[in-house]
Order: structure tokens, then C-alpha cells, then sequence
């Protein structure tokens, strides 16, 4: 196993001799999407003409399906078939392996037992799509209804430990917070969020003998191909699974759903191609979402505000029968010095749909509490929120001790501070007026974890030149085909034309996928170890060609440059030493694995949030004026993808604080907010002047190229910021988010 | 998903033809609410009589004074009309403040005053309600969803009305101008073009069957100030949780009843010498919040204070 020592060394990437790395390339499938010529899964085209499935959802929250009446559904016109529970075909039971290196257990559709509103108890496939509606119409079922727990709230007496974690503790808190001289303990409520992606969940599925191909939009293509092979019972290598393009995941398609077990079920009953998408309904009613957290944080503090003692705990919920746990405390463990400290989670189980990750789980809900926590804290003590968190920067990790691998929070904060005007905020609330509206300015810190995952990459040289990377990747939107272009072109000193990208496909050399924010960093590591032993390769052959300029020579004085490979200044270009000595190309793969030693350091990107809000004092909305981030995440590949992953996480944070929610309606165990209309994240006009910049930084712990994970980083405290933005405006300190106009009028005087 | 048919007929006569004939004809506008419903099914004609391309796309000066408003101007050709901007601001107001761009420039006058409402539970076929089948029951009532009415709801039904331009036309006394197959026009105020709940939320105006509105007519702007004012819960794009109009000494509310409200005992109270905040707490008198919606009362009361008070409508009565 490599050693994070090994990656201090000069490389092509930290060298950047044509400059690609860092540099704000436009995306390589950018033209393909403005024009919608980029085939997403529902439109690729099948080898035949598709017919088209359509599913039924359960109004129920809990029961069984006892009986369906069919029959009318089969008669109608178009008609294929007709699924329910009780003559769906045979499907791995839930969570069942087979296959003995699945990373993933079967996900079996149509189950009799309904387990949350929305659950899907039917599937009718016709010719087109309007035919398949209409039958489902007439499939009529009967229920035998069982009682239901729906309410989180009215559930958290039942809340108990998450199976296999136990709470977190240093030194003595309970003693330390009753002995401070300055004291907080306030909850703080994140609602239930959906991902409300673009793009439905939808597959084109068919098959060609025992083989079935399978275009779905997923963002791990290997959790997905293993899944289905669970599921339809069959090796995985008779599955292949294709997601080129995703129209937005946030973590919600990191798993499978019905609709690629169904699309493959049909296609395979039907001998013909199955296209089969989510509604807008079923995308709020039948994925997962983020749970609602309620967070309660104590702090114990010094009249010079240090820290004594720090609490953050968190109670949220999940599905019944699919334990999840949103760690709203875990990003708290790394952030504030205080020796003594406790945080930990518990869980309520519900009979709603599943609770799961969404972009930065854990940080996104739980920073609204500590975040906001420190700007109370603060006021008590007369201190500037940014002089609070400067008076507890610990020096090392402070639960574990370890040493940071790189860690710029303070100057996050203080660059942000400067560039903001954060001395123009007046501390006494509601001081500020700009017309009817009043004016605030909060902060919030961010911090976010930084991952790597195992990853492989393959990558070939063509005779004409062309340079192909192929990786079991997927781009969720966030520029990884662009990223892994700049990697592989400046890694073989190449222009980026020549280089192409071809991902998401499980015959291609395995990485895990988009999420967690370790896209970047796994996929991009394996691409450049690729891109070494291709060069390493080409010097081999090179060295070895009686005709080559470079015949003899030194493998380790070859250089690649400019299209060429070279020692010294006898130089030939790529393609002719290809087309001459290994006129069949040259392919070669690389792989990624963790550093042994890679745990000894305390690992995060950083950052700080700046707002400004506008409070109506007649209505109570709130409107951003400007925001500004400042954040530090490594060495940053492309400054254009990099800023729109980062920007669009703070929108996000903006949208967490004054926009998104859903309810559950105690009668029904249904979502209120079922489509975009009803389900608000920010429209333009919420987004006036909203700007971030990133520090210098390079992490030689993080992995070969010294880059860091920004997907999910930009959300990390941003909704804080708002917040405590709007108690600076009016006054109205609001600890259940988000901050709509009904809640802040109510707080208004 | 019903099988429909659909004709683009060249002239209204056959227009109105057209939908006397065919049992469960509708007319299709601008289609930006009409096909979202069609596509969950709420909505399912048999027949669409497409009117988008109707000669009844001008603005004209009324000899009065006023404007005459073709069924099928669009909201964004009405909106930016200089006549309009300059003498009723508070309509151009209420109509930019509603939707996108791109569905103001679909979207008529007509079909906006026909848009049906934005309540949770009509969107929601596994939810009974009223007004998509009458009788099923309401399942809003006991529920948790809040943009519900304040005014004027009924057992069977508590849906608000969507539109922000209905509100201020209600301010502005605007006449709706139709006509039926028979060949019969009739012209309608404003205030008694939509109809409250009752037992029949289905009926949401006082159309008949067949009957096709072909202008809005406006009134020679009051004296005084105007303005509307909307409060939603995102800068743009989101549906009213409250609204209001003032066209010189005439109120209209938004999003707190089954139409746009009608503020006469704010009127009144204006006109014998009320301060705005005791007009709008003499109007909210008659609100019967249910619990979830309670919010609307002081959202209301402030937000009407201070539109009164900003166009000066309770001054010197």
C-alpha cells in the first residue's frame, strides 16, 4: 500500500507545464446539453421499437395488498401486460447476494407489503406511454390497511441509537457545561428536503439473448449493474449498465429504483425494449430524501469565549425498514477547540419513504445548528462571531488529536471578512434600513470531509493520436468528463482536443461514482495513475523502436510535451511513434487506492459564508441581497466547474435556509409538495449577487494530485450565514428552518 | 390518459360552435394550465378548440377612456403595453409579479382568469376533492396544507384563487366582456365573475356552458394611487400566500378566498376617515382562519396597511 509521502512528489499535474490544470476549460459535453443532443436514459435510442411501462403507486401508508383486478387493464387497448404483486415475475428477495463480489443486494419491485405512501404496487406496459396511463387507470386493488407511524415529532420518544454507533465523548461535558460561566442550549430544526433532480429516474432496457443492456440514470454505475443482476437473479456479467449523462442525482440516485427493475423484467417477458421514468409525483413520493434532524446544541464558554464544553445532538428519522442515519454531529467532531465534547445521533424509525443521503449529508442540516449556535453565543458575549471561532481554532484535530492535513478556516474567514466589508455590520440588530426593508449581514464557517475511494481507469493511444480515457464513472452534471480530459491531456502533455472521455458504463475499468464529494478526487486519481503508465508504456516502446528518435535511451530522462515525446530535443509526436511501433494502439489501466497512513491526518475542505439579507417587515420574506464565499479545497482543477460546483452549493444553502421543505400529512403518509410548483428551491431573482473565490492550496495528503472534493463544500454552513444574516436584519432569531415569510412574520414584533 | 382531438377553428362564431357541439369540448389558450392538468388527468376534454390564434389579441382605447384587452393579448403584451404601464400600474404590477417570462408570454387574459387553483390537494389525484369530483369530499379541510382561504370558504372547499391579475383587475372595476354560440354578449363585473365555494366548488364562474370571454374591459383609471404587492414564499415564480390591490379608493385581495377579494368594509371604513391599519382590521374581522392559515391575518393586516398607505388611500376622504 502507497503512503500519503509518496504523493508529495513533483508530478505533470502539480508541475502543469501547458497550464490545463486549474484552467476554466469549458465542459466537454457542454454543447451537447445546450442543444439536447446529449441522450439521457429515457431518450437513447433501442436497437427495436420500445414499448412503454407506467407504475402504480399505493395510496396507502401501510397494509397489504390483498387483491388486484386486472382484467380491464389487460383488455385495454395497447396493452402488454398487467403486473401486481401477485404475478410480477420472480425477483431476488430484498437484499439477497448471489453473485459473491456484488457490492450490492437485490432491490425487488411490486412487493405485496407497503411500506410508506407512494410505494409502487402496479406496473402496466403498453405500446406508447398515453395507453400504458390509461390502463393503470383501470387496475383496481384492494387494501388491507394497518396503522402507521407518520409524524416524526410525534415519534421521538421512540428515538433511539442508530444499530452500531455509539455517542462520541471527551472528557467530562455534562460537568464542564454546568461548571461554564457562559451557557447556550437551544434546538435547532432542518426540515425534510427532496433532491427534486430534473430529470426523472428512467431506464431503456433490453436484451439480447441472456444479456440485458440497460441506459438508467444512476450515479454508481457498479452499485447499479449489481443490483439488477441481484434482483433479476442472474450473474452481473450478463448485465451491463450504461448511465452517460445524469440531469441531476444530489445522492438520490446513488441507488436503484423500480424503474430499471421493471424496465429489464418487461423487456426480458416481452422480448422487445421497455422505457420506463418516475413521474414528478413519484419522484417526491418513491426515492428517498433528506430527513428532517432536530439538533440540540449546548456550549459552554469562558467569559473570553473559549470553549469548555460542546454539544451537538441529533435525533432524525428513516424508514422502517432501511436504517439510515443523517449525521447532522459528525462534521462538529473536527470544527471548534473544546476539551470536553459529546455528539452523537438517534433515530426515529416512520413508515414514510426511505430517508437517504443528499448532497452533503450530515453538514447541509447539521451546520445549521452549530453555525447559528456560535452567532447566539457570540452576542452573549459581546464578541464578533468571527473573534468566537478565531478564540477556538484548535491546533490540532480536536476530538482525535491528529494533525490536519490542511486546514485555511482562519484565513477563509478573515480574506472573507475583508472582501465583504464585514466591519460595516452593526451588532445590535435591526439597525439597518435600505427602504421598508430591514438590512443584515451574518457568517457561518464551513467544513466539509474529503474522501478517496478505490477507482480504476483505462485509458488507450490510438495511431492517429487520439488519446481515449474509459472509466465506470459517472458525470452527475458537476464537469467530471471535462476534469478527467484536463488530467489525462496534461498528465501525457497533449492538447485537449486530442483526448477523449468515454464514461458511465460498467464494461468499462470500475470507480465508484459521484457522491460524497470524492468524485474528483477517486476518479481523477485513477485517470492520472492511467495516464503514468501510459507514459511509462510509450517511453518502453519508444526506447525499444530502432526508429524511434528516442531509440536507447534513458526511460527516466523522457519527457512529454507539446504532443511529443521527447529526450533532450530529439522529439517525435505521439501518433507517429504509435502509427510506426504499435499501429493497433496501446492501452493500459491504472488504479487508486487509499494511503495505509492516509487516516492519520484530519482531512476537510474549509470555507466561510458571507450574506447580506433584506427582511420585509410587512411580510416577513426575506430576500439574499449578495452573498460571498471564500474556501479552501485542495489544488482546483478547473476554476469554471470548480466556481459553479461551489456557487451552486451556497444556492442551495440559500434555498436550505428560506425555501425548502416538505410535510408529511398525518392522514395520508403522502408529501404536500409533489411538483416544482409546490416544492421551492431558488428561482433566479432569489439569487441577486452571489460570488466565491478559492484559497491557494494543495493537500499532499489527499492523493496524488493534491486535489480536494467542492460538490458538496458550497452547501456546508451556508444556510447559517442566512439565518443569522436575517436576526442581524430584524431581530428575529428563527431556530426551525427554513425562514418563511410565516415564520418570520410571527417572530417580527 | 383519454384519447382528445384538437382544431384550430379560424373565426370565434366557429369557435363557439365548436364547443356547443362536442360534448366535452374546452377551449385552449394559452395552455399553461390547462395541459398540466390534462397531463395528471384533472382535466380531460374530449375535444380542444384552440383560440390562442383568435383575432382578440388587441389593447384599445375605449371611448370612455379605458382599455379593452382582447381575450388573447397575452400577460407579457399586457404588462408592457405603455398605456397600461402609465395609467394602471398596479395590473402591470400583478401581472409581472406572477409566473415566468416565458409563461407570461404563452399565457392570456382570459385563460388567467380561468386558471384554476393552486391547491395542493386538487393537484393530488389520490386526495378526494370537491372541485375535481364534486361530492368526494375535501381533503384540505383537516389537513396541513396552509395556503388556504380566509374568506369566504365553504364546507365543501377551501382553495384560494391563483391569480395575481384578477386582483388588481377586481381593484381597477374591470368588466369581463363574453359572448355564446347563440350569439348572445353579456358583460360581467369583476367582483361577480368568480363565484365563491358554497356546496358547488366546481362552478368556479359565472360563465354558462359554451360561453367564451372575449375582453377585459378597464375602466378609465380611478384618481389616485395604485399599486399590488405580493407575498410568496421565493422572489419569483411561486404562487401568492397574500396579495393586495388598491386602484385609488377600491381594495382587492389576494390568495385569502375561492376569488379575488373584494376589500368593501376596508372601502368603507376608508372613506369614513379610517387609518389603514384600522380599515384592514375591520375587513379581517370577517376572516375565519382554520389553525394552519392563522398567519394570513397578520400578514394581511400588515401587508394591507401598508399598501394603503403608500398609495394614500386613506388620506383626506
Amino acid at each position: 500500500m502507497s503512503s500519503v509521502k509518496d504523493w508529495a512528489a513533483p508530478t505533470p499535474i502539480s508541475e502543469n507545464r501547458s497550464g490545463l490544470i486549474g484552467k476554466g476549460v469549458d465542459r466537454y459535453e457542454g454543447r451537447l446539453k445546450v442543444t439536447g443532443s446529449a441522450p439521457f436514459a429515457y431518450e437513447v435510442e433501442a436497437p427495436s421499437p420500445p414499448a412503454y411501462g407506467v407504475l402504480i403507486a399505493s395510496p396507502l401508508a401501510k397494509g397489504m395488498v390483498v387483491s388486484a383486478d386486472i382484467s380491464a387493464a389487460q383488455a385495454a387497448p395497447g396493452v402488454r401486460l398487467v403486473w401486481t404483486p401477485h404475478n410480477v415475475p420472480a425477483q431476488g428477495e430484498r437484499g439477497a447476494k448471489i453473485n459473491p463480489r456484488s457490492q450490492r443486494g437485490s432491490n425487488p419491485a411490486l412487493a405485496p407489503r407497503i411500506e410508506h405512501f407512494g410505494q409502487h404496487v402496479g406496473f402496466v406496459v403498453a405500446d406508447t406511454l398515453e395507453n400504458a396511463k390509461a390502463a393503470a387507470a383501470l387496475v383496481r386493488f384492494t387494501y388491507e390497511e394497518a396503522p402507521a407511524d407518520l409524524i416524526f415529532e410525534d415519534n421521538l420518544a421512540k428515538a433511539d441509537q442508530p444499530e452500531g454507533e455509539e455517542d462520541v465523548r471527551v472528557g467530562d461535558f455534562e460537568a464542564a457545561f454546568a461548571g461554564a460561566p457562559v451557557r447556550l442550549d437551544e434546538t435547532y430544526v432542518s426540515p425534510l428536503q427532496n433532491h427534486a433532480q430534473m430529470e426523472p429516474c428512467a431506464t431503456t432496457a433490453w436484451w439480447e439473448g441472456d444479456q440485458v443492456t440497460v441506459h438508467t440514470s444512476i450515479q454508481m454505475v457498479k452499485g447499479g449493474q449489481h443490483t439488477l443482476a441481484e434482483t433479476l437473479m442472474i450473474p452481473s456479467t450478463q448485465v451491463r449498465l450504461v448511465t452517460r449523462y445524469i440531469g441531476g442525482g444530489f445522492g438520490g440516485k446513488g441507488q436503484a429504483y423500480d424503474d430499471l427493475t421493471l424496465a429489464a423484467l418487461a423487456a426480458r417477458e416481452l422480448g422487445q425494449p421497455v422505457k420506463v421514468a418516475y413521474t414528478r409525483q413519484q419522484m417526491f413520493q418513491a426515492t428517498i430524501h433528506r430527513p428532517a434532524v432536530h439538533m440540540r446544541v449546548r456550549l459552554g464558554a469562558q467569559a473570553d469565549g473559549r470553549l469548555d464544553a460542546f454539544a451537538l445532538e441529533a435525533v432524525t428519522h428513516c424508514r422502517r425498514e432501511t436504517p439510515f442515519t443523517e449525521h447532522a454531529a459528525n462534521f462538529a467532531r473536527s470544527l471548534y477547540a473544546a476539551p470536553n465534547r459529546l455528539t452523537g445521533h438517534r433515530l426515529v424509525k416512520l413508515d414514510i419513504p426511505a430517508a437517504g443521503p443528499m448532497r452533503a449529508p450530515g453538514e447541509a442540516s447539521g451546520m445549521l445548528s452549530l453555525e447559528c449556535a456560535m452567532d447566539e453565543l457570540a452576542e452573549q458575549l459581546g464578541l464578533d462571531p468571527i473573534e468566537l471561532r478565531l478564540r477556538n481554532e484548535p491546533e490540532t484535530d480536536p476530538e482525535t488529536g491528529k494533525p490536519f492535513s490542511t486546514r485555511q478556516l482562519v484565513r477563509c474567514m478573515t480574506e472573507g471578512a475583508q472582501r465583504f466589508g464585514w466591519d460595516r455590520r452593526n451588532p445590535k440588530p435591526g439597525q439597518v434600513r435600505d427602504g421598508r426593508w430591514l438590512v443584515g449581514l451574518g457568517m457561518a464557517a464551513a467544513i466539509r470531509g474529503n474522501f478517496l475511494l478505490p477507482a480504476k481507469a483505462g485509458v488507450r493511444i490510438d495511431a492517429d493520436g487520439t488519446i481515449t480515457l474509459r472509466q465506470g464513472m459517472t458525470d452527475i452534471g458537476t464537469g467530471t468528463y471535462t476534469i478527467l480530459a484536463q488530467i489525462t491531456a496534461e498528465t501525457l502533455g497533449v492538447p485537449l482536443a486530442q483526448v477523449k472521455v468515454e464514461l458511465g458504463d460498467s464494461d468499462f475499468p470500475p470507480a465508484p461514482g459521484s457522491g460524497g464529494q470524492f468524485g474528483a478526487a477517486t476518479a481523477g486519481s485513477a485517470a492520472f495513475a492511467a495516464g503514468m503508465n501510459l507514459r511509462k508504456a510509450l517511453a518502453e516502446l519508444a526506447i525499444g523502436d530502432p526508429n524511434s528518435p528516442l531509440y536507447g535511451d534513458d526511460p527516466e530522462l523522457v519527457t512529454f510535451g507539446g504532443g511529443n515525446i521527447a529526450v533532450d530535443n530529439r522529439a517525435e509526436p505521439l501518433e507517429r511513434l504509435v502509427a510506426r511501433a504499435a499501429p493497433e494502439g496501446v492501452y493500459v489501466e491504472g488504479s487508486i487506492t487509499p494511503a495505509a497512513d492516509a487516516r492519520d491526518y484530519s482531512q476537510h475542505t474549509y470555507g466561510a459564508h458571507f450574506a447580506e439579507v433584506g427582511v420585509d417587515p410587512d411580510t416577513g420574506e426575506v430576500r439574499l441581497r449578495r452573498m460571498f464565499g471564500v474556501f479552501a479545497a485542495g489544488r482546483i482543477l478547473n476554476a469554471k466547474t470548480a466556481m459553479s460546483q461551489i456557487t451552486g452549493g451556497m444556492i442551495w444553502g440559500v434555498g436550505t435556509a428560506l425555501h425548502e421543505y416538505n410535510e408529511v400529512d398525518p392522514r395520508y403518509g403522502s408529501f404536500i409538495a409533489q411538483d416544482l410548483a409546490g416544492y421551492h428551491v431558488p428561482a433566479h431573482a432569489d439569487i441577486a449577487d452571489l460570488s466565491a473565490m478559492f484559497l491557494d492550496e494543495v493537500d499532499d495528503k489527499a492523493n496524488p494530485m493534491g486535489i480536494k472534493g467542492v460538490g458538496e463544500l458550497g452547501i456546508a454552513g451556508a444556510g447559517a450565514a442566512i439565518a443569522n444574516a436575517v436576526y442581524n436584519a430584524c431581530g428575529a432569531r428563527i431556530r426551525d428552518y427554513p425562514l418563511t415569510p410565516e415564520k418570520v412574520l410571527a417572530a417580527l414584533p | 390518459m383519454k384519447p382528445f382531438t384538437y382544431e384550430r377553428p379560424g373565426d370565434v362564431s366557429t369557435a363557439l360552435a365548436l364547443v356547443a357541439e362536442i360534448p366535452g369540448a374546452r377551449f385552449l389558450a394559452g395552455g399553461t394550465n390547462l395541459v398540466d392538468l390534462m397531463k395528471l388527468q384533472i382535466e380531460q376534454p374530449s375535444h380542444l378548440v384552440d383560440v390562442s390564434r383568435l383575432p382578440l389579441r388587441d389593447i384599445e382605447d375605449t371611448p370612455e377612456g379605458g382599455l379593452r384587452l382582447g381575450a388573447m393579448t397575452t400577460n407579457s403584451q399586457v404588462a408592457a403595453d405603455p398605456r397600461v404601464r402609465a395609467r394602471y400600474p398596479a395590473l402591470a404590477q400583478a401581472i409581472l409579479s406572477g409566473a415566468s417570462g416565458q409563461l407570461r408570454n404563452k399565457a392570456t387574459t382570459a385563460g388567467n382568469l380561468l386558471q384554476r387553483t393552486r391547491c395542493a390537494y386538487f393537484y393530488d389525484t389520490t386526495k378526494p376533492c370537491n372541485k375535481r369530483e364534486p361530492g368526494a369530499g375535501c381533503a384540505a379541510i383537516g389537513g396541513i396544507y396552509a395556503n388556504t382561504a380566509i374568506f369566504g370558504a365553504s364546507e365543501a372547499c377551501v382553495a384560494t384563487h391563483p391569480s395575481d391579475m384578477a386582483v388588481a383587475l377586481t381593484a381597477l372595476d374591470a368588466k369581463v366582456e363574453t359572448q355564446s354560440g347563440s350569439g348572445e354578449a353579456r358583460v360581467l363585473a369583476m367582483d361577480g365573475f368568480h363565484r365563491l365555494p358554497g356546496d358547488t366548488p366546481h362552478v368556479e364562474t359565472e360563465l354558462r356552458p359554451a360561453e367564451m370571454i372575449t375582453a377585459v374591459v378597464l375602466p378609465p383609471p380611478p384618481p389616485g394611487g395604485q399599486i399590488y404587492r405580493k407575498a410568496r414564499e421565493r422572489a419569483s415564480y411561486a404562487f401568492a400566500i397574500g396579495s393586495m390591490a388598491v386602484a385609488g379608493g377600491k381594495v382587492a385581495l389576494g390568495a385569502v378566498a375561492h376569488k379575488p377579494w373584494r376589500a368593501e368594509a376596508a372601502e368603507l371604513a376608508l372613506t369614513q376617515g379610517a387609518s389603514p391599519a384600522e380599515a384592514m382590521a375591520v375587513e379581517l374581522k370577517a376572516a375565519r382562519p382554520d389553525g394552519h392559515n392563522d398567519f394570513k391575518l397578520k400578514l394581511m393586516a400588515r401587508l394591507g396597511a401598508a399598501c394603503l398607505t403608500t398609495t394614500g388611500a386613506g388620506d383626506g376622504q
